[in-house]
């Protein structure tokens, strides 16, 4: 069983939501990241995803993409992702990498599914890749053991939410805005139905992201899904901190509020 | 993405729906004013292009100045169909963004542009033609400034919109069915070119040239010659000022890789960890780090080569068709033209060659005058 599909088994068993927390890799640099992720694990957090850097995240928005800019001006490299990985899940932490597929492609599936795995990392989140495009993904995630975190939206028809809940493994990533990532003052209510929807074809958790921002809003979709994606309130946390440890600690503080409002939920 | 496949079903059925074909060709014939002329370039020929015969597809004449009409006035008939009621853009040169503002102009619709900042400033008369067509233009301030960040924006905007937008793409590049639907709706170019040179020259052109940035108006010219095996299909890439180095250049196919950017699986310019790279080109146009995929297939299959024009080049062949043809060329255009002077004199006097005259040159008078210091 993945680290990712124990914490989701854990906080069912305590009847609540899990907590997923986003992060980039190298940002604001490579160590204050390790630390950031690794406090909002101690707060609360059941998971970390790791965000892999790249030139052109068209499906993020403007938080998330002006910090991955400066991850990459910083220097931030695939190893650096490796290493962000490594360091916190093994200070027990369930952790996944998200990523944009060509630079997965560049560095080979299959090498990059071994380095990911033997770092200690728990599986991908591929938002630009459709499981027809997947290619031998399927085949080589399953020989090392890595989850397969493809996403679904509001727009998607039925056929199509079948057709991605059925590749993924770990949980299904659902898009609650039918817009990029950001944080929103309301939660979107097409999460609601699209958690429904997706519920009819999986078995496998389902998560919903982008959107949340605060513990009210965690209470509310803790009130109907599995999991809990939080990652451009961490990321603007980050950012508006002033010094390292400063970040360390808003993202511990934010952590701890969205857990909080998770056991409501 | 679901607006995609809604997108290719509903594509799918209009082009086999006679009242929206026909209502196509009338505004391309009454409004854009098709079929573009096909203009001999004698004087060019001789003194500039080896003595070679030359013969220029005027897109430069369509209305607006482009050959990017010819696609916008597709897709927003067709965003008319699907009952959107907005479009958005993304554009390098303006002359995308033109078109699309001028056919919701037209047609009624909410129009958006995304326009790198780096653009919106060597491009300017083409960021007030679109204010004054009544379109919104948004300046891009992330990553190089440039088209490939315009297009990011114009994502960004389309995936929180789907509803009531439609992504007026303005080249053959971006997800399925894109690539397909413009190089169908800009085939007219190359099908309206062969019979005129046919009419003209009584015989094939050894050659067609035409500039690639995304690859539109290249593939509009090369469809109907892609029969044609002893018809040499020549694109000009952007070579900018580097000799090669990267960042310093925009040819694509000529030292690019195999990868994935904005939804199409085609040759990038990126590093060996699949960032795509920072390009060069004094034509905003072609200042693009990917090219439609098409490009790449005929390229590995042999069927067109791609070569590399330099910044310097392409302003020679500008200065050389405003001075011997009375024709001032857009400088995306200029590449082609350029690609034909040398291309000239590599196959002699007996060549005969059609060369794609994507643009008029207004918008960039600016840049030329600079150039050239006058
Ligand atoms: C006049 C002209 N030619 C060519 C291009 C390049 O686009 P494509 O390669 O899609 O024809 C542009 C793009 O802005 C243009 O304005």
């Amino acid at each position: 069983m993945s680290a990712v599909t124990t914490a989701f088994t854990k906080a069912a068993a305590a009847d609540r939501a899990a907590l997923i927390g986003y992060l980039p890799a190298g940002f604001p640099d490579k160590a204050t990241a390790i630390k950031a992720a690794i406090a909002m694990a101690e707060a609360g957090a059941d998971i970390i995803e790791v965000g892999l850097p790249y030139s052109d995240p068209v499906m993020d928005g403007p938080v998330i993409a002006n910090a991955v800019h400066r991850a990459l001006t910083n220097g931030t490299r695939v190893a650096d992702v490796l290493d962000t990985v490594g360091a916190i899940a093994s200070a027990g932490v369930a952790t996944l990498v998200m990523t944009y597929w060509n630079p997965i492609a560049q560095y080979g599936v299959d090498a990059f599914a071994r380095d990911l795995a033997s770092v200690g990392g728990s599986g991908l989140i591929t938002p630009d890749l459709t499981p027809e495009e997947a290619g031998i993904w399927p085949e080589v995630s399953a020989r090392y053991g890595l989850d397969r975190v493809f996403l679904v939206a509001p727009s998607s028809p039925d056929h199509r939410i079948a057709r991605i809940t059925s590749a993924c493994s770990g949980f299904v990533y659902a898009a609650s805005l039918m817009g990029t990532t950001g944080a929103r003052s309301a939660v979107d209510s097409s999460a609601v139905g699209l958690v429904e929807r997706a519920r009819e074809h999986t078995g496998l958790p389902v998560a919903v992201g982008v959107g949340v921002s605060n513990s009210e809003q965690a209470a509310e979709v803790a009130g109907f899904a599995d999991g809990v994606i939080v990652g451009t309130a961490f990321v603007r946390r980050l950012g508006d901190a002033i010094s390292g440890e400063g970040a360390v600690s808003a993202a511990r503080d934010l952590a701890a509020d969205l857990a909080q409002g998770i056991r409501r939920g | 993405m679901a607006a995609l496949e809604q997108l290719e079903k509903e594509y799918d059925a209009a082009r086999r729906d006679p009242e929206f074909t026909a209502e196509l060709d009338d505004l391309l014939k009454n409004y854009a004013g098709r079929p573009t002329l096909l203009t001999e370039a004698k004087r060019f020929g001789a003194h500039r292009a080896g003595g070679a015969r030359i013969m220029l597809k005027r897109e430069d004449l369509a209305h607006t100045g482009s050959h990017k009409i010819n696609n916008v006035l597709g897709q927003v008939l067709l965003t008319k169909r699907m009952g959107k009621t907005r479009v958005i853009a993304e554009t390098g040169a303006g002359q995308h963004g033109v078109a699309t503002a001028t056919a919701c102009a037209l047609l009624g619709l909410e129009c958006v542009v995304y326009m790198g900042e780096e653009d919106t400033r060597r491009q300017a008369l083409n960021v007030s033609r679109m204010r004054m067509l009544g379109a919104e233009v948004i300046p891009v301030t992330t990553g190089t400034r440039t088209l490939k960040d315009a297009m990011n924006d114009a994502f960004r905007d389309w995936v929180a919109t789907v509803g009531n937008t439609h992504y007026c793409i303005g080249s053959v590049g971006g997800p399925h069915p894109f690539p397909m639907m413009v190089r169908d709706f800009q085939r007219i170019i190359g099908v309206e070119a062969r019979q005129q040179i046919l009419d003209q020259a009584g015989r094939l052109p050894d050659a067609v040239v035409a500039c690639v940035g995304g690859g539109s108006n290249a593939i509009g010219v090369f469809h109907a010659f892609i029969p044609d095996t002893d018809v040499r299909l020549v694109g000009c890439e952007a070579g900018g000022d580097g000799g090669g180095r990267p960042y310093r250049t925009a040819a694509t196919l000529g030292l690019g890789s195999p990868g994935v950017l904005h939804g199409m699986r085609t040759y990038v310019l990126q590093d060996a960890e699949g960032q795509t790279l920072g390009t060069h080109s004094i034509s905003a146009g072609l200042d693009y780090p990917g090219v439609g995929p098409e490009h790449s297939w005929l390229k590995d299959a042999g069927r067109a080569t791609y070569r590399s024009v330099s910044d310097s080049e392409a302003m020679e062949g500008f200065s050389a068709l405003c001075t011997t043809e009375g024709i001032i060329p857009a400088l995306e255009s200029s590449h082609a033209v350029a690609g034909a002077m040398s291309l000239g004199r590599e196959l002699g006097p007996d060549a005969l060659i059609l060369v794609n005259l994507s643009g008029r040159g207004d918008k960039d008078v600016a840049t030329a005058s600079a150039w050239f210091g006058v």
